[in-house]
């Protein structure tokens, strides 16, 4: 729908359509001081209206990604306000319910910049073209003698303020898709907010007790929920509830609800029903619940990397990834096969809010609240599982407790809404941490074999890696399942990240689901997704390459970093390719002092790795070194210091990017030595932090980060610095006593075990 | 019945005795700056000062509270006199550094420090670590938790 109307936009209100653009009314003023919710007000809304201007200057963005620590809103607000020409100060923004206007609504994959960019920005430049034009001629000027600054139209000495336009009903164009696709961004040399540093706006009220998360809201007339989780995530069904106790000891205690879930998603879930949170939690822990069936009760860990062992080693399993040339021949007749087994462990999200949902009843709406990062998968799955039209459900949000993946699938707003159907009253779940971490979708135990072959310079003839993973997708989101090179079907968001970029004449890669992993619980994605556990096998297998071609572990990666062919880069999101990756191990390598690493103390090692996130299609190229050092008698491992040199193209929010590599980087480090569960019956053996242990104050290592800055298009921020931390430390290992460690986590047992090896 | 006095303000609540305390304060007085993150007395997510200690509120009974005197986040400022709606030195620091991500944790950081400061006006880092070990970032936003507390230490020394 081209045509563009104008004849409902309000004189107080000024808004940019970047779809369609019907123009109409909205109020920015905040549903509660400090809850960052505006819910959708008015009618006739359309889809990708990003922000309105007010008739007092006050410009108020729209966000429809979540906030859960990235400061997403600050970033996405700058690149509005950069190409709008926006006093900042005049800036604010609101983060939005579900209406269908927002398009789809996911914040994962650290796409929030990237993807949103170009529209964001073209949005802002339509506003300024639209201001420039209404502008000059109300001073009866041509536009092309005026320019936009501060919230200003500028002619020369005269200048109008966007207020001015904006409250005497000036401004009246209207961009289409394609005007708004048609319009040219500024050069970066007008950059003028980009790039620079800014207070984020999330963080005052994070320091008040004053921000609402998902577990604060209350609602009139709500019951508190806690879930009675069953023993294993899938086939369990109640046969049985005895509440006595419950009724006798506990006074709040209301009522049970068993949870019959149509969808399938919350399967034996019981519900205990009280007054207060506590009460329902006194009570949940005193039923005894009944359940009959059940699958996976038996299953281990070494049962899931066993069953990964088995089907990497078969070549008739999985689906090709990518694949470049023939590298079958090569290693079926070189002399010598590099050949590696890597494994990781399952890991937990452990986000410090426990996931929780309140679901009530608004007219003929069903309403939502909690912490939710893929709002357009929850939303469907909860509208199936009431048995109502999508239409009629709205899911509003707060501040994320955390996200780190956790609250992609949502499956807990499920059984609260199924409660709230069955006692027709709102209903606040609240998991307790022991509940959020026995069903969390945790990641999935992985398993990979890479081979690769050398010729006398080095360089790779073949390179073949299989990983074999439970995928996270297929389960949620099978629409997301990509084509395989050869037919069948991939899990891109399961082998993500072994597609590198050094140079190879062959190479291959083939992913297979490990099917027991699915069977026994849901995998799901966490922090830097796939990434996380590629860039383990790649990273220690390229440097056993060159440990064993006798090369300096730096120049060697440096030297496979040609940046020819299908590593050379693409506009906009990978402009130089390879080249980039090659710059920032060369910036890193110089920063560490890494060529007098043979000089550190004994048992004191350097290792470095090469890493991009998060994921090819739109890289942030990193160059990480580790300084560890191993104390033989104990396996302990003590991270002493990490240097990274990151490349992520323009910095929307430049503080907030050093903020995200900080706690990326501490993400990898925590889950390269101190976190990491193994599954036992079917589900995670740790189930809170007395023995589930990330990383705390007293064990962070120091840290020296430093970004390349440039004007290339922004990529991701939220999970790259994750992937490169944990393979450089365990070069580093190698580095500071010989040994090889091919296994996530790196326990002290393990290190041992090693030495004695 | 259980009395006692948060933030300034005497309370009196109809709750059984076990009730922890984190739970009076976030679901009967609705002060809810004060978070839920583990039960267990681990995360520190809940930490509040009780008679003038760092208590972990998931684990304190509110029969153990009797006429005691609690000041959550939402109280700190006023309890440490700064004049009514400015923030309390710690809280000005914590946003000089830029500190939090979620956020989540930050009451019972703010919390904790607060005491590390009046335990060691001008903390080394391995007091810190010590003092604040107990307080877990799942965001891992350590580097500015540290640079906050001495960016306030480095004030309250200057006044």
């Amino acid at each position: 729908m081209d045509a563009v109307t104008t004849s409902s936009m309000s004189r107080r209100w000024f808004l940019i359509a970047t779809a369609s653009g019907i123009a109409t009314g909205m109020t920015s003023g905040s549903a509660g001081a400090r809850v960052p919710v505006e819910r959708s007000l008015g009618e006739g809304y359309q889809p990708t209206v990003w922000y309105t201007i007010a008739d007092d200057g006050k410009i108020t963005v729209h966000i429809h990604m979540v906030e859960m620590g990235q400061h997403v809103g600050t970033a996405l607000a700058r690149i509005v306000a950069e190409e709008l020409e926006a006093d900042w100060d005049d800036v604010t923004f609101v983060h939005v319910d579900t209406d269908p206007k927002w398009g789809y609504m996911v914040t994962g994959g650290s796409w929030s910049v990237n993807h949103n960019f170009f529209a964001f920005s073209r949005a802002g430049a339509a506003g300024r073209i639209a201001l420039i034009e209404s502008g000059a001629r109300a001073m009866g000027v041509a536009p092309a003698d005026c320019v936009a600054r501060d919230s200003h139209v500028i002619a020369g000495a005269r200048s109008m303020s966007y207020a001015d336009i904006v409250s005497r009903g000036l401004v009246e164009r209207q961009f289409s898709k394609d005007a708004l696709e048609q319009i040219e961004l500024k050069p970066a040399s007008e950059r003028r907010l980009l790039n620079k540093d800014t207070k984020a706006r999330d963080i005052p009220a994070k320091v008040d007790g004053s921000a609402t998360y998902g577990i604060d809201r209350t609602v009139d007339g709500m019951v508190y929920a806690r879930p009675v989780m069953p023993p294993v995530r899938f086939g369990c069904v109640v046969v049985d509830v005895q509440d006595q106790a419950a009724r006798e000891k506990v006074p709040c205690y209301l009522n049970h609800v068993v949870i019959d879930d149509p969808t399938g998603t919350a399967q034996g879930w019981v519900l205990a029903i009280g007054e207060t949170w506590f009460a329902a939690s006194r009570a949940a822990e005193l039923m005894k619940v009944t359940w009959e069936g059940g699958q996976g009760q038996h299953v281990s860990e070494a049962d899931l990397i066993a069953e990964g062992e088995r089907v990497v080693e078969d070549e008739s399993l999985g689906s090709i990834f990518m694949r470049e040339g023939e590298p079958g021949e090569v290693l079926s007749t070189a002399e010598t096969v590099h050949q590696g087994l890597y494994t990781t462990n399952t890991v937990l999200h452990m986000q410090l809010e426990p996931v929780n949902a309140i679901a009530w009843r608004d007219g003929d709406v069903w309403r939502f609240h909690g912490g939710n990062q893929w709002q357009s998968l929850t939303l469907p799955l909860v509208a199936k599982a009431l048995g109502v039209d999508p239409s009629k459900v709205v899911f509003e949000t707060s501040y994320l407790g955390g996200g780190f993946g956790r609250r992609l699938y949502c499956d807990f707003f499920v059984p609260a809404a199924l409660a709230a159907k069955a006692l027709d009253r709102p209903v606040k779940l609240v998991l307790a941490r022991g509940d959020d971490a026995e069903f969390d979708c945790p990641r999935s135990p992985t398993v990979h074999r890479v081979r690769s072959v050398t010729g006398e310079d080095g360089a790779l003839r073949a390179y073949d890696h299989a990983c074999a993973a439970g995928w996270s997708t297929a389960p949620i989101a099978p629409n997301f399942l990509a084509e395989g090179v050869d037919g069948g079907k991939i899990d891109p968001f399961s082998i993500n990240g072994a597609d590198h970029w050094y140079a190879a004449e062959t190479m291959r890669v083939r992913t297979i689901n490990n099917e027991l992993v699915q069977k026994t619980f849901l995998p799901g994605n966490l922090r830097s997704v796939s990434s996380g556990y590629t860039h383990w096998a790649v990273e220690t297998h390229i440097d056993e390459v060159a440990h064993a071609l006798g090369r300096d572990p730096a120049a060697y990666r440096i030297a496979l970093l040609d940046a020819q062919g299908r590593n050379a880069g693409s506009a906009p999101h990978a402009v130089g390719g390879a080249a980039r990756l090659r710059a920032v191990l060369e910036r890193v390598v110089e920063m560490s002092g890494w060529r007098d690493r043979d000089d550190l103390p004994k048992d004191v090692g350097m290792g470095v790795s090469g890493a991009f996130g998060q994921e090819r299609g739109m890289p942030t190229w990193i160059g990480t070194v580790a300084q560890v050092k191993v104390d033989r008698k104990t396996g302990e491992l003590d991270v002493q210091k990490i240097w990274a040199a990151v490349d992520a193209g323009t910095l929307a929010h430049p503080d907030g990017a050093l903020a995200q590599m900080e706690g990326a980087i501490l993400w990898g480090v925590s889950m390269a030595v101190h976190e990491g569960t193994l599954i036992e019956s079917g589900l995670p053996r740790d189930r809170n932090f007395d023995t589930y242990t990330p990383l705390r104050m007293h064990q962070v290592p120091a840290l020296e980060i430093d970004f390349v800055i440039n004007d290339h298009m922004p990529v991701g921020l939220g999970e790259p610095g994750v992937v490169g931390t944990g393979p450089a430390i365990g070069n580093a290992v190698f580095h500071a006593i010989g040994k090889r460690l091919r296994a996530l986590p790196m326990r002290p047992a393990d290190i041992l075990a090693a030495l004695e090896a | 019945m259980a009395r006692f006095v948060v933030n300034g303000r005497r309370v009196e609540v109809d709750v059984p005795d076990d009730t922890p305390l984190l739970w009076v304060l976030r679901d009967e007085i609705g002060l809810t700056g004060t978070k839920f993150g583990c039960g267990i007395a681990q995360c520190g997510a809940c930490t509040v000062h009780v008679d003038g200690q760092a208590r972990r509120s998931c684990v304190t009974p509110i029969s153990s509270l009797e006429d005691s005197d609690v000041t959550t986040i939402e109280g700190l400022a006023a309890a440490a006199d700064v004049p009514d709606s400015d923030l309390h030195p710690l809280q000005r620091a914590w946003i000089e550094a830029q500190a939090p991500q979620c956020g989540y944790c930050q009451s019972g950081q703010i919390m904790q420090a607060a005491m590390l400061l009046l335990e060691a006006p001008d903390p080394t880092d391995q007091q810190i670590s010590d003092g604040m070990a107990g307080n877990l970032c799942r965001c891992m936003a350590y580097v500015r938790i540290r640079k906050a507390i001495k960016l306030a230490a480095a004030k309250q020394e200057a006044n």
